[in-house]
């Protein structure tokens, strides 16, 4: 087995020291850092991401996968050069105004960042000016909006008018979700997509992005 | 133990369907079950119907009311279905539920004060989600004095301390459990409820971990749940840990649950 094979059995199993050492290691002997990251640190995230999806892996084995493939990252991300990127794409996320919410946002923002995502984590209960302000400010590929409450749906509707609004919607592609959220309401405030979870979300801004 | 039923929640699959197409014999059927398996309330929740929820909920508190004996919980945290499903519940219902949020404690508060009912009081404020077991006591404890100086008796308060999925926080069941067991030191009459299967969220055989939580739960002073009344192991875990626990004089509750047959799992 190459190394680049072994750092992708090591972030599938979530050895977050033997990913840093054998990241460590192909440095030292010259390989690319961009191939590490692709072959290697991304490449084993997209194995843990599929598990998921069947049920062969759960939430926490994918936290500790994505720690350690963070652990590999830290060492390859300074040597990138300028043009290359460490990300597949970013993503902004945040739960809307009123809601408070953040358990699924919050794994949502940890599967996406294990799939080699950059997120930027806005938070929770975020007027619409803050998306349209965080995508000004990040240019990100994907905004991810979340709502748990019925109540909150509604506000759902309300960022994406007002990005459209700003004149950024067109920019984006926008993905919803939360627990009563549904495609067809996705569908009905012109969401580009739904992710009932994480690992859709995952699939969704990878479509996304390609 | 307080059990409350939870099937019937249009988040869950089907239900959508049935409540839309007003379908009574499905509905009644799912109260009715819940009820002989032994729910001492039946949750309704049709949140995901969104402008059509008010009426749903006119429909459903009515429909469920014409079949069981027990009261509902009614579950919602728009403060219009709660006012509405309250208005046709007849009986004294547990509603579902205010929180420390400065306007929605108000607005539901408002509504709690027309209606002779009990309600579930989560322990989130305007700052989010509880975190440690601190945030929990916490706002549990204003939850608690705030109704309490509005006029509501400790023992309609059922407090949920908000549960987090053990597999994104394995210290989360230390968090909760010491907040059940502080609050219920201060206040004794208070009831802590819980939506018990967040717990397993994320994890493979989540109901063995449902069952032990909630088990681990009752020895802290939780006396209620929202939970799957369908379960029989649960179920039946359930009526064995009140009896240890002292809550079932001469073991009857015990005794007639296994004559019954409902403790052969």
């Amino acid at each position: 087995m190459s190394k680049m094979e072994n750092i992708v059995e090591e972030v599938i199993a979530g050895n977050v020291a033997g990913v840093a050492e054998l990241t460590q290691e192909l440095v030292d002997e010259g390989a690319k850092p961009s191939d590490i990251i692709k072959d290697g640190l991304v490449a084993g995230m997209d194995v843990v991401g599929g598990r998921f999806k069947k049920n062969e892996m759960f939430v926490p084995e994918v936290l500790i996968a994505a720690k350690s493939m963070h652990a590999g990252m830290d060492i390859v991300k300074p040597l990138l050069t300028d043009g290359e990127s460490s990300s597949v794409g970013t993503v902004v996320i945040g739960t809307v105004e009123g809601d408070l919410h953040d358990i699924g946002k919050n794994l949502v923002a940890m599967m996406l960042e294990g799939a080699g995502f950059e997120v930027i984590d806005l938070g929770i209960d975020l007027p619409a000016d803050e998306f349209v302000e965080a995508v000004k400010e990040h240019q990100p590929d994907v905004v991810g909006i979340s709502a748990l409450l019925t109540t909150t749906m509604p506000a759902m509707e309300e960022t994406i008018k007002t990005l459209e609004e700003a004149g950024v919607r067109d920019q984006v592609k926008i993905m919803v979700g939360g627990a009563p959220v549904s495609q067809e309401f996705a569908n009905e405030i012109g969401a580009d997509g739904y992710a009932a979870d994480g690992s859709t979300a995952t699939d969704i801004a990878r479509e996304f992005v390609n | 133990m307080i059990v409350i039923g939870e099937l019937i929640n249009t988040s869950r699959e089907g239900l959508e369907e049935a409540v839309k197409n007003r379908d009574v014999e499905f509905i009644q059927d799912l109260a009715k079950k819940q009820e002989e398996a032994g729910s001492d309330y039946i949750d309704v929740n049709c949140g995901t119907l969104l402008k059509e929820e008010v009426e749903a909920m006119e429909w459903l508190v009515k429909t469920v009311q014409e079949v069981v004996d027990v009261p509902l919980c009614i579950d919602s945290p728009n403060p219009k279905a709660l006012k509405r499903g309250l208005e046709v519940h007849e009986g004294k219902a547990l509603v579902n539920s205010i929180s420390a949020e400065e306007d929605r404690f108000a607005e539901t508060l408002e509504i709690l004060k027309e209606h002779d009912a009990r309600i579930v009081a989560l322990t989130m404020d305007d700052e989010g989600m509880p975190k440690s077991a601190e945030d929990r006591i916490r706002v549990g404890k204003k939850l608690i004095d705030d109704l309490k100086d509005a006029g509501i008796a400790e023992d309609d308060i059922f407090v949920d301390p908000i549960i987090n999925p053990i597999g994104t926080d394995q210290q989360v069941g230390h968090y909760i459990l010491d907040a059940i067991e502080e609050i219920v030191m201060e206040y004794p009459d208070v009831h802590i409820t819980c939506g018990l299967s967040n717990i397993s969220h994320g994890l493979p055989q989540r109901h063995l971990l449902n069952r032990a939580f909630v088990t681990l739960a009752m020895s802290r002073g939780m006396d209620s749940a929202i939970m799957d009344p369908l379960d029989p192991k649960i179920m039946a875990l359930v009526t064995a840990a009140d009896t240890l626990l002292g809550n079932d004089q001469y073991c009857a509750g015990y005794i007639q649950a296994a004559k019954s047959g409902k403790l052969d799992i």
